[in-house]
């Protein structure tokens, strides 16, 4: 159940190994949460964050192992996730995301179906199978990791930030769908962020890092916002940048 | 059938809001039908007073105990009353104060209905001398998960004690029959003294609270050095019936409706450590430095903020956690350090509460046990206030005292174990009343009251 100050006592994070899911989950065991279920692809990735969570006092860290490149494995991965968690969720995180090589992307159909696949379609299949059990349960909030890449999207990551629009969008009609549920929503833009997913970039304006981003989620826990921005100055950057002329905003660095 | 409604409610900190279904059943076969049907947990709520999250349950349902309303007669030779589990301490006094009866135990508030001050075990100004709200219960009748009983200290004892601060979760407390205290007048006999600092609170409370059936302390947690801890104390007596003529008749002299109400939730951040600070020295300042044999109504001595609805609302939409220990005699000097502790830490609180408790009674989870307590208003906010908090409960653990469920809103389950060591005696208490788990809280499931982790 979660406190006074909005932190969660039982977590589902899907996308367990990814940075920002990482550093969040460590601020939050460091805090409140003490049973976690981890959601993700890389089996060993996933085992050595079980350990570590383990060793810093977390009673139950259970481990699912599925993968987003494959649609059709989202409601299993709900089911299983919930069963190993065996009560309800306070907090459930969606961290998955690829942000892929565009270029390598361009002329590629097969890439660019899986882009959208992993950035939305198992995403937004998995948040519709964790609705009905959030609403059966009558509380609970979801956090879903959005961008700001999905404000408008760029030559240098189209495909990615028109699947993270595909899911913001779909995760402001989901926190419509469950007003007056109990259930909230709670949607993160990250600007651009040094990760292991951004490692091989040039660190684009604005640059934050996974922890920060995790402490913005975790103050955000304790707030009614449905749209968190990390850090916070990129909402104002880009509630200007969104309505450049097009001409100029393609030419706009990284 | 009684009407139900999906709504949201928080408890009187505003924190932690929950959404469930509400319900207000008029009879106790109602209520054995909601606890026979209620598909994710139930508790009961009265008025709302308790400040973290014990009267409601996320997707559940919350039994209001609002029309269980059965009044009397008060007995005039033996005190005596029987009252439904709805009845305010509001109404209670508007009846009893005229016929010369006060409620044996009041808190801060007359905004409490007589099914939360058991559930809680209410302490007031005068449990150095006669102890909690349950030391004045007779017996009740109460409707569990399988079935209504009737218990007292003497039939099903163990159930009794167990409901006893047992924050709802043994049933719903249908009725209780309570001793009233006889007085003579409505008014208080009231000797005030300020004091420098802590130390000299504390020597003034250890010498001369026996002399009063009512003590209590506020202190300045705001301040440092040789001024930590600064402090008036207020003491007093029911007054004899002479004091009282030439004054107000009783009628008059009875609990007022709030004065002053406020209508919205101010913008968080009002109650800051400049506007606290200054608050707490004015009204250091305003009391008398020593004044002896003052005469004040009822209500101004023991309700004070009753004359402001909704204070709350002040804090902000961001709401206000209350923190509320108490450790043993000789363990006083961990008031000290966790003034020292919030001081330090910039942490703005509002005037504290220092109360002397008395012996406690036979309940496992009742709050009062013999020694120092003090209560703190804090508002939430300041991104230290957790962590703080995380260790006065470590603090307070290690001195073998306890935090109250009635204010709590933030601790964790594993504080809990150390400081209520008799919980095991509650849990199987509620194993056998409620062996499916019917009776659940937000409260219950945060800090795993019923032992099962996934409650």
């Amino acid at each position: 159940m979660r406190d006074a100050f909005g932190q969660p006592q039982s977590a589902i994070v899907f996308g367990g190994t990814s940075d920002i899911a990482q550093a969040t989950v460590r601020q939050l065991v460091a805090k409140r949460l003490d049973r976690v279920v981890l959601v993700g692809r890389n089996a060993t990735a996933l085992g050595e964050l079980q350990q570590a969570l383990t060793n810093s006092g977390c009673s139950t860290v259970e481990i699912v192992v599925s993968d987003a490149a494959d649609p059709h494995s989202a409601p299993r991965a709900v089911d299983d996730a919930f069963a190993a968690l065996g009560q309800p969720a306070d907090l459930v995180l969606m961290a998955v995301g690829l942000l892929g090589d565009q270029r390598a992307n361009d002329d590629s159909a097969e890439r660019t179906a899986e882009m959208f696949t992993v950035n939305t379609t198992w995403p937004a299949a998995v948040l519709a199978g964790v609705r009905g059990r959030m609403v059966a349960q009558g509380y609970g909030q979801l956090v879903v990791l959005s961008s700001v890449a999905a404000i408008r999207t760029r030559r240098a990551n189209y495909a990615y930030g028109a699947g993270k629009m595909g899911l913001d969008g779909y995760a402001r009609g989901l926190a419509a769908s469950l007003a007056g549920t109990g259930v909230t929503v709670q949607i993160v833009r990250p600007g651009f962020v040094t990760t292991k997913m951004t490692a091989h970039l040039d660190k684009g304006p604005f640059a934050t890092t996974a922890d920060a981003v995790a402490t913005v989620i975790v103050k955000g826990l304790a707030t009614k916002s449905t749209v968190l921005y990390a850090p916070g100055m990129v909402k104002f950057v880009f509630a200007i940048l969104r309505h450049l002329p097009e001409a100029l905003w393609r030419r706009l660095p990284g | 059938m009684a009407e139900e409604q999906r709504a949201t409610v928080a408890g009187w900190g505003n924190t932690a809001r929950a959404n469930q279904h509400i319900v207000t059943p008029t009879s106790a076969q109602e209520i054995e039908e909601l606890l026979h049907h209620a598909k994710h947990g139930v508790i009961p709520r009265g008025l709302g007073r308790s400040y973290g999250d014990p009267a409601q349950v996320a997707g559940g349902t919350v039994l209001s105990n609002a029309a269980l309303q059965e009044f009397g007669p008060i007995d005039r030779t033996t005190g005596l009353v029987t009252l439904g589990s709805g009845v305010s301490i509001d109404n209670l006094l508007s009846v009893a104060i005229p016929h010369g009866f006060f409620v044996p135990v009041t808190p801060g508030t007359r905004q409490v209905t007589i099914g939360g001050a058991i559930a809680s075990d209410i302490h007031g100004k005068n449990h150095h001398v006669d102890g909690s709200f349950m030391n004045h219960v007779q017996s009740l009748d109460l409707v569990t998960p399988t079935g209504l009983v009737h218990v007292s200290p003497t039939k099903d004892p163990d159930l009794f004690w167990a409901t006893a601060g047992g924050m709802g979760l043994t049933g719903v407390i249908l009725r209780a029959t309570i001793k009233l205290l006889k007085i003579d007048s409505a008014y208080v006999t009231v000797d005030t003294t300020r004091h420098q600092n802590l130390d000299e609170v504390m020597a003034a409370m250890i010498e001369g609270d026996h002399r009063y059936r009512y003590s209590v302390a506020w202190v300045d947690c705001m301040t440092s050095g040789a001024r930590l801890g600064r402090g008036v104390l207020t003491r007093g007596d029911h007054a004899p019936a002479d004091v009282a003529q030439g004054r107000a008749s009783a009628e008059d002299a009875i609990p007022t409706k709030p004065r002053l109400s406020i209508p919205f939730d101010a913008p968080s951040g009002l109650l800051n450590r400049l506007s606290i600070t200054a608050f707490n020295e004015a009204w250091f300042r305003r009391a008398p430095k020593n004044k002896v044999g003052g005469i004040e109504r009822i209500s101004t001595f023991f309700h004070p903020l009753d004359g402001v609805a909704n204070w709350n609302r002040l804090y902000g939409q961001r709401g206000f956690v209350q923190y509320q220990f108490v450790v043993p005699d000789d363990q006083a000097d961990t008031i000290r350090l966790a003034i020292e502790r919030l001081s330090s830490s910039k942490v703005p609180s509002f005037l504290a509460v220092l109360k002397r408790f008395g012996p406690a009674n036979l309940s496992p989870m009742s709050f009062p046990t013999p020694g120092w307590t003090l209560a703190l208003d804090l508002p939430v906010g300041p991104p230290a206030l957790p962590a703080v908090l995380d260790e006065l409960d470590q603090l307070v653990g290690q001195a073998g005292g306890r935090v109250y469920f009635a204010k709590d809103s933030r601790m964790s389950p594993a504080s809990v174990a150390q400081m209520y060591p008799r919980i095991e005696a509650f849990r199987s208490v509620l194993n056998r009343v409620d062996p499916d788990g019917v009776m659940v809280s937000d409260l219950a499931r945060r800090l795993n009251l019923r032992g099962t982790s996934n409650a």
